[in-house]
């Protein structure tokens, strides 16, 4: 189906754009890479009366070198953040699992701030960012505030975004050299959207410490379950009898089914990923 | 009432200037206002790959990217990837090995693999299906479409 009518906005600041989004009396919505919601557009699942063109802000795209972070910019897209030496560098993980969102001409033109702003449950971004305890910085023309990964992501496209907020930036705090990072994700198609995945963060690989294990795909939102890093903290992840306690930790958790698979398949799913993101990490 | 905007962008090396639909994305703008048939639509929603397109250098999709967007951009179809010498490598590589049938996927499919090369990809064939992974062909089985990027990558290495 073709889009249905709107207007269209492409400001040349933020702060001119934020102004724009700020109208309640119609339905406006920001556009970044378009890769979600021109599909949404097209399907009229999404029908915003204005578009507000983000493209032209160069103010909201880089990445930039702080002392303890890598600061982001929401219209920095993924194939930046492949290309990017501070990111290979400081942010392994992203290095990891970037190749795994999605196809090369998407990552072209998705970024990083739509990936958090859409919250979809099955997107690999937004558990990387919990994984990582990323800040993400949102302002509006009341300004700025910032609010942590975790208490970002509220359910199935749900954030903790206001109406008229944008994503401004992402920090990432940068690894330290003895953490240890683990990915894995089962596709039907390179680059499709998980059927389950896993991302870990673990503060030291031997024993494990500071985990934080943060699965996709499996629920309405990233699951950041603790109980299995419990299990595993302080422990060897090559002790298979451990490994083995934390996937049954998954077991009490209640996973979410969907069209490609049910409650149970989900959780099937969520205990292969996790040995073998974990057998990567050993590796 | 239709808002339009004037745009002016360059396609194949040659200026276009026109009055546009802003609701209109590129590759209709493409397909029905410039005439160049060569960009594929399928499913308009970014999952088929046919209507892949280089604009500034990268490949991106076509029916995802609204015309105003590529005001002032430089847009490279299946028309002018022929002027492209690994455009013009991987085509003759695609006939040689019968990497199309009906061809339909063959614009987009070219468009994502002139990237990869151009982009100094490996010929290794895991790593050739995970480029073009973003585009569905229904009638090969991808095999031949492989064969004929990992020939062109060799004989550029070689
Ligand atoms: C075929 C296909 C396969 C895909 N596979 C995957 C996959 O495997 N994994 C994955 O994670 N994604 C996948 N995607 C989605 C892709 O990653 C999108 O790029 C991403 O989800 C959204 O980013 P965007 O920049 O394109 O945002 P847009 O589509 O432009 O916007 C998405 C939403 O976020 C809002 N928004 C955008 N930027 C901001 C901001 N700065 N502040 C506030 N709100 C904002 C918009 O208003 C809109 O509601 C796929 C897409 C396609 C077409
Ligand atoms: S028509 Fe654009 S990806 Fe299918
Ligand atoms: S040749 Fe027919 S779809 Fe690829």
């Amino acid at each position: 189906m073709k889009v249905a009518d709107f207007h269209y906005e492409r400001p040349d600041s933020l702060a001119k754009a934020l102004v724009l989004l700020s109208r309640d009396d119609a339905d406006v919505q920001a556009l970044a890479g378009g890769q979600s919601l021109m599909p949404m557009m097209n399907f009229r699942l999404a029908q915003p009366d204005t578009l507000v063109d983000l493209n032209a802000l160069e103010e909201l795209r880089g990445i930039r070198e702080a002392a303890n972070h890598i600061e982001i910019g929401a219209m920095t897209r993924y194939a930046m953040l492949e290309a990017s030496d501070l990111v290979r560098k400081h942010i392994p993980l992203f290095s990891i699992a970037l190749p795994h969102i999605a196809h090369s001409a998407i990552r072209n033109r998705g970024t990083i701030g739509g990936s958090a702003a859409l919250a979809d449950p099955a997107a690999e971004m937004p558990a990387l960012l919990i994984a990582l305890n990323a800040t993400i910085t949102a302002v509006s023309t009341s300004g700025e505030r910032k609010i942590a990964a975790k208490d970002f992501f509220l359910g199935l496209y749900e954030t903790a975004l206001d109406e008229g907020e944008l994503i401004k930036s992402i920090s990432v705090p940068k690894a330290l050299i003895e953490n240890r990072f683990g990915f894995y994700e089962l596709t039907r198609r390179h680059g499709d959207y998980a059927m389950a995945g896993v991302a870990i963060a673990a503060q030291h690989m031997a024993p494990l410490t500071g985990l934080r294990i943060v699965f996709f795909g499996v629920s309405d939102r990233p699951l950041d379950v603790t109980a299995i890093a419990e299990t595993l903290e302080g422990q060897s992840a090559t002790d298979t009898d451990i490994v083995e306690a934390a996937c049954r930790a998954i077991g009490n958790q209640s996973l979410h089914g969907d069209l490609n698979a049910d409650a149970a398949t989900k959780t099937h799913l969520a205990q292969v990923v996790l040995r073998r993101a974990l057998r990567g990490m050993n590796a | 009432m239709t808002q339009t905007c004037t745009i002016t962008m360059t396609v194949n090396g040659e200026i276009v200037s026109q009055q546009v639909p802003t609701r209109m994305n590129l590759v209709d703008f493409l397909r029905n206002e410039v005439g160049l048939t060569g960009s594929h639509v399928g499913c308009e929603h970014g999952v088929c790959g046919a209507c892949t397109i280089e604009v500034d250098g990268v490949a991106v999709r076509g029916c995802l990217l609204l015309a105003v967007q590529a005001d002032q951009a430089s847009v490279t179809t299946i028309e002018g990837l022929a002027n492209n010498p690994t455009g013009r490598a991987l085509q003759n590589a695609f006939q040689k090995h019968n990497a199309l049938q009906c061809g339909f996927c063959t614009p987009g499919m070219l468009a994502s693999a002139v990237e990869y090369v151009e982009g100094g990809g490996s010929p290794e064939r895991t790593a050739i299906r995970e480029h073009i992974s973003g585009n569905y062909c229904r009638c090969t089985g991808y095999q031949s479409i492989v064969d004929a990027i990992a020939d062109v990558l060799e004989n550029a290495s070689s």
